[in-house]
Order: structure tokens, then sequence, then C-alpha cells
């Protein structure tokens, strides 16, 4: 259809402008410019385009449907990109990629950082989807961060099983730069690819059960004891597992150490980037629960977490969301005036409009938020005169992007890292290919 | 990885492993816009392998330099998304210091 009607305009205007060319070259003929009669015999449409008044732009309607998604009541419809570079061709304009236009064309605009920085909203401006998809996913599935992957479990007399409770370990975020570690691969554990935590909690025994039953009819009310185990009870061990592997152990005491789980060849603490920055959780995510215990129970324990990435599993996923969706744009196609005004306005659910004062005591109605438009329809339902008096869109090339950071990195530094990324995506095609 | 023909390197289908949409999508849409190209899109073969293919169809040019090139374009984009979001951050900061800063300065 767009294609169609773009063609049949593009004629018209072709028609026209050879017969005002011709009628040019005439009455131009006295000056006697050669070159431009040269032009306007051999020309064609190159001449043609060259002429002043021939739209060097796409017809104002494609160039909306080029750069707007219509919301309509039924559909969204031109929800396309037109990426192919000679989509245009027809109307001599050029649609491909140049490096210049998008360097100027580009913007990024931050809206906000939630006060303990790990929440961020920014606009990214003059970007195809393809790209915008590509930072999301990566920033989802492939940037790496470090998460529990080993649990060593010596005591686990809590109700909650062992495979549970490991699986709880795993998707505690742990506020550590994964950039100072290595990925584990098949290495043995050492002290740059694996952060070792132990967890030892043990819950009061009942008291009332050791003071015999005397007591307990007086203190009938009294609750027995109760441990909520946080994240914050996992303790880092700089110097690597405790646990001894058991081969060892009864090989006698034949060789002077006896191995542990990790071979570390020094303690992480003594390593500079982290002697004043103790890897740990930082607050509020040490106030995660892993399980609550009961009098008597015990849970003991050593968790090794290592690097990985959001695609192999969710847990080292860096972000709790990462996400965008396209700017909306409501239009008022005709001016909305007193009772339909207010009509409107009641009808929006997000207050996307306001309504100002006219003279005389009239009232009019404007768009005055309509970022917060959620493109729910509901001001274009009821009938076709609502629809003719509202166009939602939304711009295809405006990305509002948010992303939340689990607490390894802070946000920015996780977009810049999850762009490095697809860059190195890129170099190890091009490698790959010469 | 890359499967031709000798007589016309300008037609080849591009395997790369270990790739999915996020790096296909993106290369597609870089090599769409390059005026060489006259076809340009990718499959899956199967969801369970860690495969995509990348099919280019030049007017002429060697596919594999177009691919390049494509991807070289990607990568220049990549580099200018970088530095603006790091200005804009950076700008922004400036604009809004963190609360706690102002806090300290009340007290
Ligand atoms: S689509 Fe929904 S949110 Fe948007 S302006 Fe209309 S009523 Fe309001």
């Amino acid at each position: 259809m767009a294609k169609k009607d773009q063609r049949m305009s593009e004629t018209e205007t072709e028609e026209e402008e050879e017969t005002e060319a011709e009628s040019m070259s005439e009455s131009e003929s006295e000056s006697g410019s050669e070159e431009q009669k040269q032009e306007s015999k051999g020309g064609g449409i190159d001449y043609i385009m060259s002429l002043p008044d021939v739209p060097r732009n796409l017809p104002p309607h494609v160039e909306l449907q080029r750069t707007r998604v219509f919301a309509n009541i039924d559909a969204p419809t031109h929800t396309d990109s037109i990426q192919y570079s000679g989509a245009f061709a027809s109307v001599g304009l050029d649609n491909s990629f140049r490096l210049d236009q998008f360097r100027n064309n580009f913007r990024v605009e931050v809206i906000r950082f939630s006060d303990d920085g790990m929440d961020m909203e920014f606009d990214m401006i003059g970007i195809d989807p393809a790209l915008a998809n590509a930072f999301r996913r990566i920033l989802i599935a492939e940037v790496p961060t470090m998460a529990i992957e080993k649990v060593f479990i010596a005591n686990n007399t809590s109700l909650i099983q062992d495979e549970v409770l490991a699986h709880r370990l795993g998707l505690i975020p742990i506020s550590v730069d994964p950039r100072l570690f290595e990925y584990a691969e098949n290495n043995a554990p050492n002290e740059r690819n694996t952060i070792v935590f132990k967890l030892h909690v043990q819950c009061a025994k009942d008291l009332e059960e050791e003071k015999g039953q005397s007591k307990n009819k007086k203190d009938e009310k009294k609750v027995p004891p109760r441990i909520t185990v946080k994240a914050k009870d996992l303790k880092w061990l700089p110097k690597g597992s405790e646990f001894y592997l058991e081969s060892e152990d009864s090989n006698s005491n034949s060789t002077s150490k006896s191995k542990t789980y990790t071979s570390f060849t020094c303690s992480q603490d003594s390593l500079p980037e982290f002697s004043n920055n103790k890897i740990g959780f930082k607050e509020p995510l040490d106030d995660i629960n892993i399980a609550r215990l009961g009098p008597g129970q015990e849970i003991e324990l050593e968790a090794q977490a290592v690097k990985g990435v959001g695609k192999t599993h969710a847990k080292w996923s860096p972000v709790a969301t990462a996400w965008y969706r396209m700017l909306p744009e409501v239009v008022l196609l005709e001016e909305i005036e007193d009772k339909d005004a207010e009509t409107l306005k009641d009808k929006c659910p997000v207050g996307v409009f306001d309504i100002e004062d006219i003279a005389n005591g009239r009232k009019r109605i404007n768009v005055a938020r309509p970022r917060a438009c959620t493109l729910c329809r509901e001001c274009i339902r009821g009938g076709d005169e609502w629809e003719k008096r509202v166009s939602l869109r939304r711009v295809k090339d405006h990305f509002i992007f948010t992303i939340e950071s689990t607490g390894a990195l802070p946000p920015e530094v996780l977009f810049t890292e999850a762009v490095k990324i697809l860059e190195s995506k890129c170099e190890r095609v091009i490698s790959e290919l010469s | 990885m890359e499967h031709g023909s000798y007589a016309d390197n300008s037609n080849a289908t591009f395997s790369l492993t270990d790739e999915d949409h996020t790096l296909a999508n993106a290369v597609r849409f870089s090599l769409n816009q390059d005026p060489r190209v006259s076809f340009s899109g990718y499959s899956i073969p199967h969801p369970s392998d860690n495969r995509v293919n990348i099919r280019v169809q030049t007017t002429g040019a060697p596919a594999r330099e177009v691919l390049k090139d494509a991807c070289q374009d990607l990568m220049m984009m990549c580099q200018h998304v970088r530095s603006t979001l790091d200005v804009a951050v950076a700008d922004f900061k400036l604009r809004n210091p963190p609360k706690k800063d102002e806090d300290t300065d009340m007290k």
C-alpha cells in the first residue's frame, strides 16, 4: 500500500516537473547556457532531481510512516524499520548508512538514576532497533558476573533441601566487579577465578525442652527460638576453602599439607584489588533470606562463586531487568474543547492530558505528558469520532532504555560493557574472515 | 565458515558458531544499509545448535569484504554509542550530584 502510494505520487510530481523543466529551458534558451540544455535533453531523472523545487526529502506521509508506528484501535501499523539502502531509490533518496550522519543524529539523554545508583533510565535517540535490541540482549545474557556455582554441604538439618538451598544461594547477587576475575573453565579453582564463602549457622535448642516440663507450663507463651539465615551470614574466605579433601585425609599425614577443595596460591585479600575492598554482600542485598532454622537445626556449607554469563544460567545475569520502549507520541488531530475535553481528560488513566482555559470560559485539551502514555488506546475507544480526534504513535528511533543492575556493576558501566561485547563479536567475525 | 562458489564470490552464506540473533540481526541491519548489497538475511537452522547462517548477496563486490565492512560499520557505531553515553552520564552526574554528597554538605 505505502509503496504504491509513494510511486503514484512520485510519477505525478515527475510529470509536473518535466513540463516545468521544458518551459524553463525554453525561456532560458536566450541566456544560452548550453550545459543546462544538454542536461535537460539527456537528463531524465537526474536533472529533475537537481532542480531546486523538487523535494529532496520523502513526502510527509511516507516520512511519517518511516519514523512512526501508528497505534490504531485494532492493531499497530507501519511497525517495521526500513533498513534497505535502496528503499527510497524511486524518489531519489539514498537510505544507505552513513557514519557521519549517524554521528550527527545519535543522542543519549540520561533521565534518572535511582538513589543507590543501581537503576538508570536514559533515552537513546537516532538508533535502529536492531542495535538497541542487541544491547538489551547482551545486557541480559552476555555480560558476565560472579555467582555461586558449587556448594559443598557439610551439614544441613534445616527444612530446606540441599538442592533448593544450593539454588537459592546461586541466585544471590554478589557485589564484586567480575572484570577482576577469569573464567574458571576447566582450571582448578584458584584465587583468580573463584570466590569462596562459608556459611555456618545453628539455631539454639529449645530451652524449654532442656529445663523440664515444670517451667514449660509457666512459659507456655514463649516461642521456640527461630533463626533467619541471611545473605550477610555468608562469610568470605579469602584464603580459599577450609574443607579438606577426603582422599588426602585417609592417605595419612605423610604430605605436609592436606589439600582443600581449592588451590589458592595466596590469600585474596593480599591482592591489591581486594585488600581494602572486601568481597561480600552490600546493603541492601545482604538482607536476602536464605533459610529459616528451627530449634537445633544447623547449616554448614561452603560455596564457590565463579564467573559466568546469563545465557548459561539466569543467576549470572547482571541485571534484574534491562528493557526499552519507544517514545509514545500523542497527537490531537483536531481541537478538542469544553465537554469533549473533559471526557478525554477523564478517559486517560495515566493523566496524559491537561485542560487549559482559553478565553470566554472555554476549555481546551492539550497533551501535557505524552511520555507517560502506555498506549492503552483508552482515549481512542468509544466510537469513530475519537479515532479521528487523537492519533497515537511511537517514535521508531527513540528508545527509553531502563537498566536495573543487581549490584555487581553500576548500570552505565554494564551498558558500556555490553557495547564492548558487541564490538568484540564484530571483531571476531572480521578476524575470522580475514 | 563461508559457503559460496569459487566462480562467483558475490554470493555467499556465512555460518557463525556461538552466535545468535544478537549479532546476526545487528549485522543484517548494517548489511542492508550497504548499497552494494542486493540481499541479506539470516537464519538459525536449529534452536539447539549454537549457530547462525548469514546470507549475503551483492551486486558484484565480494560478499566476504562486504560482510567485513558491515562489521566494521557496526563497530564504529558501537564506539560512538559508548563515547556518547559516557559524555551523557558524566554530564548528568555533574548536574545532579549524588544525594549522599548533599547530605554531607548539609552537616
Ligand atoms: S493511549 Fe491510554 S495512556 Fe495513552 S493517552 Fe490514550 S488513554 Fe492515555
